[in-house]
């Protein structure tokens, strides 16, 4: 069957339309999307794996390889679970497949999300799609890529410190990180809880919105979800008259920041500016200056206990040993990549007696302020904006033996993650011919708010997503 | 010197309710192994707890009842290491914020009031059910292999801590018997030490009489009865008073107890301390219990057991209060007295005859026992332990029995005594002779002649008044 449309282009919103309107069976969109896959994911390595049969017959979608899919291997990008196949749905992958959305597969992740760039899946990084040579992103680089270049018309990610936000900026694409506790985390293998939050990524905002649509909302299976305060709205308008926008100084001119990313995002603030809204510096200096290490404490010590379930006890590869001891050695020793190991050592040591206090408690007062800043900033202004990532897409290898260098790539995205905070990112220009992304922070659950604005920027941008290479 | 036990105790409850703790698995015995799990007690990658509002609620009552403060803010923490019985890693529990702290339990004794403090009640979640086969030790090292049934993982489990105010093994056990009795009667667990829905660890050092020092303890476990707990207690402060006699030092060790052998064997020793790292769980929101939801449970409570003992003691004597209240025995008691029932007497056969016989107290009509408690003495024994038995059969009544009562009347029963008498000569010189330990064979021979439906207690005054004479 020969492709019927484009899906570097078609949107998930005009992929309905079709099928509501009979131009295509979903037989025929669910193809398109295989073959595309067939076609290029050869180069990309966006999918660990694609499904055969599936019950929906509506949008295609893809999911990130942590998000639990009943009878689907569900790996996290690590050894430690290669061949673990989930007995139940994650509530999102229940809630998409509830809205007829037919499952494509499972996209790249760096090992238990841990990572800016995919290259620390176990199973081999994804690469970026206007330049294979380059990373996509991380840690949901394979989603990310996937939609960029037409594999899956929109995917779900995970983001603990910007693992959806930087993959959709290095990817040329829309990525919503949401407020935490708006979208159920049960079923999603666990980075960090206090940080982890499952959310969309597509080609426009629209698209964006009606994923977040669809899988937002209170679980009662997960405790710290809460019903929206106001349904989700499809953005429309194209003015933004009226609306502050706040450029915080420190993200905007922090060390590292690229001059061919901030020249783009200063554009756009100047279309944002000719659009209506107000635009004014402000300030989020302790954010910034300690957001960094106030995250690399809490997110590894949270994930040194998340990742203690894998023993070989009762599921995933068990390493031969002559003791209970050897054998949970062994088995995480074999299974772990080191990026996880790294964690685990760090979270442990900042837990343990002795230096909870100076780390863990510390880090969990310096969070308290981080929030209480940006209430305060936002406070004062509707919307933040930033650049998402100070770079573009690197090449594979470069930081890859630097951890810091790579940590540094979610300077900019984890201040509002620790706050709870959304962010979108939408992408606002070219640098060095590769997308810049730029960052929008809300107010809790000020998504409503996120997607106007940034559905308004999006059309004054007028973007491409099709990277050039495929044009 | 005369030495005091400063004893602690630890108390582990496992709440009777209808669903595990942290997801909705049935929680309970007797279903085949393993299939009472599902994700989240299994620590299935991304499966979230969710706590059970039952087990909160019934965690306020306990505290209630023990007169603890109630936190308005409870929080959830991990206790992390490695055991293949825990299957998340960790074990989520209450740690520096529990439900309830600072309470205490009113022990009713011959020299007044006890107060046992409470230092806390905390929630947490039980460890599924290892079986280490093979190996000498039937410890998880030098085991052949292990298997783990996870029914049990992640039942609701209160644990309960005292202050060191207990200073006898025989007041431990007496508290215990008073807590237990009082966790029952609120409903939240069956408290049963054989089936492990009651686990108790104790603390024990030793001090001179009347100072007020604390000395390093030592801890007991694995009693798994009432009276184990005291007798390892006896023998861990005999062992500790022997070490500080001898000029020797206790050292702070743990000691599993022997019911066997009454020994206590201490566990090795691990080289370096645990280290659980504990910290807040992030996948619950803390307990914020209501203060109206706080209230309302606080003008439930039933009266408590220490409560009724002291009401009892009045009317009765603080033994016999406490038997019949830690029997739960002193409803019934209540019950037959308000018919007519004498008061000792209806306690003793309560706490002796029907216990013995082990007739449900709750199923027995209180008017046909206050019948039987009045006949008692002219009833033939048999004809009174079989009512006794039948008490809860439906429909009982006492009128079959009563009408099988013992033959009283010394007319009919002087001819009788005077055979018997007449028959055995060599009996009387004997007893006449001083062997007064024959009355027993004089009245057991009237039984016989009677077909066992004489009064004893007459036959008996009648033979001694014959030979007297």
């Amino acid at each position: 069957m020969a492709a019927v449309v484009d899906t570097l282009r078609l949107t998930a919103e005009e992929a309905a339309g079709l099928l509501e309107r009979g131009e295509l069976s979903p037989a025929e969109l669910r193809g398109a999307y295989l073959e595309a896959i067939a076609e290029r994911d050869g180069e990309l390595h966006c999918f660990l794996r694609t499904v055969e049969e599936t019950e929906g017959d509506g949008v295609p979608i893809a999911l990130k390889d942590v998000i639990s899919t009943k009878g689907v291997e569900t790996t996290a990008g690590s050894r430690i679970l290669s061949g673990y196949v989930p007995v139940f749905d994650a509530t999102v992958a229940g809630r998409v497949k509830k809205a007829g959305l037919s499952l494509l597969g499972k996209t790249n992740t760096d090992e238990f999300a841990m990572g800016s760039s995919t290259e620390n899946s176990a199973w081999g990084p994804s690469r970026n799609p206007w330049d294979p040579e380059r990373v996509p992103g991380g840690s949901g680089g394979g989603s990310a890529a996937a939609v960029t270049a037409g594999l899956a018309p929109w995917a779900l990610g995970s983001d603990t410190g910007g693992s959806i936000k930087q993959p959709s900026a290095l990817c040329g694409n829309v990525g919503l990180r949401p407020t935490y506790g708006s979208v159920s985390r049960y079923g999603v293998v666990a980075f960090a809880s206090s940080l982890d939050q499952i959310g969309p990524v597509a080609k426009t905002v629209r698209d964006v919105a009606l994923l977040y649509s669809i899988v937002s909302g209170r679980d009662p299976n997960d405790s710290t979800t809460a019903e929206l305060p106001e349904p989700v709205r499809l953005p429309e308008g194209e003015s933004l008259a009226g609306l502050r926008i706040g450029v915080p100084t420190e993200l905007n001119e922090a060390e590292g920041i690229e001059p061919g990313v901030g020249e783009a995002v200063r554009r756009a603030l100047e279309l944002v500016t000719g659009l209506g809204a107000e635009v004014e510096e402000c300030s989020l200096p302790r954010s910034v200056r300690y957001g960094l290490a106030c995250y690399y404490l809490i997110a590894p010590a949270e994930a040194s206990s998340n990742l203690a379930r894998y023993d070989g006890v009762r599921y995933g590869p068990r390493a031969e040993a002559t003791s209970y001891q050897e054998l949970v050695d062994r088995t995480r020793d074999e299974g772990f990549g080191d990026e996880p190991k790294r964690r685990i050592m760090l979270g442990t040591y900042a837990l343990s007696a002795g230096y909870y206090d100076a780390f863990y408690g510390q880090a969990q007062k310096v969070r308290t302020l981080i929030i209480e800043e940006h209430r305060e900033a936002l406070s004062r202004f509707d919307v933040l904006v930033s650049p998402t990532s100070p770079t573009v897409a690197f090449r594979v290898g470069e930081r890859a033996a630097d951890p810091l260098a790579m940590y540094a790539s979610d300077l900019l995205t984890i201040p509002s993650c620790l706050a709870g905070l959304p962010g979108l990112s939408i992408p606002c220009g070219l640098s060095e011919g590769l997308p810049v992304g730029l960052q929008l922070i809300g107010p809790q659950f000020g998504e409503n708010l996120l997607f106007r604005v940034g559905h308004a920027l999006e059309r004054a941008l007028a973007f491409d997503t099709v990277p050039e290479r495929w044009r | 010197m005369t030495w005091e036990p400063v004893i602690g105790l630890e108390i582990h409850v496992q709440l009777k309710t209808r669903t595990k703790m942290f997801c909705r698995c049935a929680a309970g015995f007797g279903a085949g192994e393993n299939t009472q799990t599902c994700p989240v007690c299994l620590g299935f990658p991304g499966a979230l707890p969710v706590a059970n509002r039952t087990a909160v609620e019934w965690t306020i009552r306990l505290g209630l009842a023990l007169g603890c403060e109630i936190a308005e803010r409870a929080v959830f923490s991990r206790k992390n290491y490695f055991y293949p019985d825990l299957p998340k890693g960790y074990q989520i529990s209450q740690y520096d914020l529990p439900s309830c702290i600072d309470g205490k339990m009113i022990l009713p004794t011959s020299e007044g009031d006890r107060v046992i403090g409470i230092v806390r009640a905390h929630l947490e979640e039980d460890a599924a059910k290892t079986v280490h086969v093979g190996g000498r030790t039937g410890r998880i090292g030098g085991a052949d292999y292990s298997l783990v049934d996870y029914n049990r993982g992640g039942t609701p489990l209160v644990e309960i801590v005292t202050a060191p105010d207990v200073r006898s093994a025989e007041e431990a056990k007496r508290f215990l018997q008073l807590l237990r009795q009082t966790i029952v009667e609120l409903g939240i667990s069956d408290a049963e030490m054989e089936k492990g829905t009651l686990r108790v660890d104790a603390n024990v050092s030793v001090r001179p009489q009347s100072s007020d020092e604390l000395r390093t303890r030592t801890e007991l476990k694995n009693m798994n009865s009432f009276n184990f707990v005291a007798r390892g207690i006896e023998a861990e402060v005999e062992r500790q008073v022997a070490v500080w006699e001898s000029g020797g030092e206790v050292k702070q060790e743990t000691f599993d107890f022997d019911a066997a052998t009454g020994a206590l064997t201490p566990r090795r020793a691990k080289e370096e301390a645990d280290d659980y790292r504990y910290f807040p769980e992030p996948d619950l929101v803390p307990v914020e219990p209501p203060a109206e939801l706080v209230e309302r449970l606080r003008t439930e409570l039933p009266e408590l057991p220490a409560a009724r003992i002291r009401r009892i003691e009045r009317k009765l004597d603080l033994e016999r209060a406490t038997v019949l209240v830690t029997g739960g025995l002193d409803a019934l008691w209540e019950q037959t007295v308000a018919v007519g029932a004498e008061r000792v007497a209806a306690a003793n056969v309560i706490a002796n005859n029907v216990v013995g016989a082990g007739v449900a107290p709750a199923a027995v009509p209180a008017r046909e026992l206050a019948r039987l408690v009045e006949a008692r003495e002219r009833l033939p024994r048999a004809a009174f332990d079989e009512a006794i038995a039948k008490l809860a059969d439906p429909g009982f009544s006492a009128d079959p029995y009563l009408a099988q009562e013992a033959v009283s009347d010394t007319d009919e029963l002087e001819p009788i005594v005077a055979r018997v008498l007449e028959a055995n000569p060599g009996h009387v010189e004997a007893y006449r002779g001083g062997k007064e330990g024959l009355l027993g064979f004089f009245v057991g021979q009237v039984m016989k002649e009677t077909q066992g439906k004489a009064n004893a207690r007459v036959v008996s005054e009648l033979v001694r008044a014959k030979l007297s004479a």
